[in-house]
């Protein structure tokens, strides 16, 4: 390595900046090794310029992007306070209308027929396993003015009216030291959550909006309303809840969306 | 002199990583932008994204925060250990920072000796810092709104968060703009940040 006197006068000017920096690259480029390893680097990044690839496509990068994301999964496991609530709003900050979102166009919203539909549970549950909309209704119910957020960024205040999740786990002889709950919907979607978020005070088997019966656009018959996640876990259209210690995974999680999708 | 070493092996090595992580960061932000843009105008064109498509994005944004974090809270502490902060960063009087800003623009700013910043290189140094914390605690309210409360209301709220993380980002970019056109005036600048004198 070169050493040299850096001039010490206030005038030195960017000439002799440069007569040094070329000073310095000459006597790099004397040593071969050095020498073919600035080859190597150039056509390295001349290859990686002219073949387009690009890190999005690498497999081995996606690798280790999906395995930082599990390990996300559980930084907000041990994030998530179950006895801390996500803020309410007054009625006057209701979004008006509230948008509708889905993986589909709303002309494709599903149609659910009231009177046949049935709401299943499965898995690691030892209670009532088929629920009528009408004993849904029956169960004591309650209300939340609540942000929903999205994952794209935007969001919208929301009125949501139904049955506390946890007691409807517990009615339904759910095991709730389990692992997992998995949603199967109407609209062929499915997510899954952790037992925790299902057990908190604020997620609710919604069954309205806005003090209506819930809309189709919004989910009908019912929609998972968790104020601590992001839209896309929260499941509309559902017809089926699954009880499980098995990863479930999901739609847009399986796509590569952080499976916990806390807020 | 000549065979001290300005920059030390670990701003070095903290500053080539930081500017690995914010590249990585900003990019796959702006692609994270587009899924909703806070001001219509204003979209990234995807040939300067990272990640392809909103999932990628957000994989990389949430993967390489970590390095982000964690370079700046070792490049932070040794800063404040090894008292090269308040030494080379501070003072910063409203006098010295008037009188450089004038000699900048009459262009008889100089900056021969490597080893000491200006007055405006020490603002914008101690900028960018701050900016970093901000973008942080701006993306860590987006990011946890529920779980941070104290964090929320600082910002203003949810959707008011997202405006200041890009906001920030945008101090952010235009720090990196004008840096990497002072080094290409002054390519000595770049060499002492390779090879440390």
């Amino acid at each position: 390595m070169a050493i040299r006197k850096r001039s010490g006068e206030p005038g030195a000017t960017l000439s002799s900046h440069a007569d040094s920096i070329l000073k310095d690259a000459h006597k790099e480029l004397k040593d071969p090794a050095r020498r073919l390893l600035g080859k190597r680097i150039l056509s390295l990044g001349g290859l990686a310029l002219l073949s387009g690839c690009d890190l999005s496509n690498d497999k081995s990068v996606n690798t280790m992007l999906r395995r930082i994301s599990f390990f996300n999964d559980d930084v907000q496991a041990l994030l998530f306070d179950p006895n801390k609530m996500a803020p309410t709003y007054p009625e006057s900050m209701i979004t008006r209308p509230f948008p509708f979102n889905a993986f589909y166009d709303i002309d494709d919203v599903p149609e659910v027929d009231a009177a046949t539909y049935r709401l299943q549970v499965g898995g690691l549950a030892h209670g009532k396993r088929m629920w009528t909309l009408d004993e849904l209704h029956a169960l004591p119910q309650q209300d939340q003015i609540t942000r929903h957020i999205c994952i794209e960024g935007w969001s919208a205040i929301g009125r949501w009216g139904g049955v506390r999740f946890g007691d409807f786990l517990k009615r339904a002889g759910a095991d709730t030291t389990a692992r997992f709950v998995s949603l199967h919907c109407a609209d062929n979607y499915w997510t899954s959550i952790d037992m925790p978020t299902a057990l908190h005070a604020q997620t609710l088997l919604t069954l309205t909006y806005d003090g209506q019966v819930l809309p189709p656009k919004y989910g009908f018959p019912m929609k998972l309303r968790m104020p601590t996640k992001l839209g896309y876990k929260n499941p509309k259209h559902i017809v089926a809840i699954t009880v499980t210690n098995d990863y479930p995974g999901g739609y847009w999680e399986n796509q590569g969306y952080n499976w916990f999708g806390g807020s | 002199m000549s065979q001290t070493t300005i920059q030390p092996a670990w701003v070095r090595v903290t500053h080539w990583i930081n500017a690995l992580a914010v590249v990585l960061m900003v990019m796959s932000g702006w692609q994270v932008y587009d899924a909703s843009p806070i001001f219509p105008a204003v979209q990234f064109p995807p040939a300067i994204t990272l990640g392809g498509w909103l999932g990628g994005a957000l994989l990389w944004h949430f993967a390489v925060m970590w390095l982000l974090v964690a370079n700046f809270l070792v490049y932070l502490g040794l800063n404040i250990a090894s008292g090269r902060l308040r030494r080379k960063l501070l003072p910063l009087s409203v006098r010295s920072l008037a009188a450089d800003t004038l000699a900048a623009l009459r262009g008889r700013l100089g900056h021969e000796d490597l080893s000491r910043y200006n007055a405006i290189q020490k603002l914008a140094y101690l900028t960018v810092i701050v900016d970093i914390v901000m973008l942080v605690l701006s993306g860590l309210a987006v990011w946890k709104s529920v779980q941070f409360p104290l964090l929320r209301t600082l910002m203003g709220g949810y959707d008011n968060a997202r405006v200041v993380h890009f906001v920030c980002m945008s101090v952010l970019v235009a720090f990196f703009a004008v840096h990497v056109v002072m080094v290409a005036l002054v390519p000595r600048s770049l060499l002492l940040m390779i090879r440390g004198r």
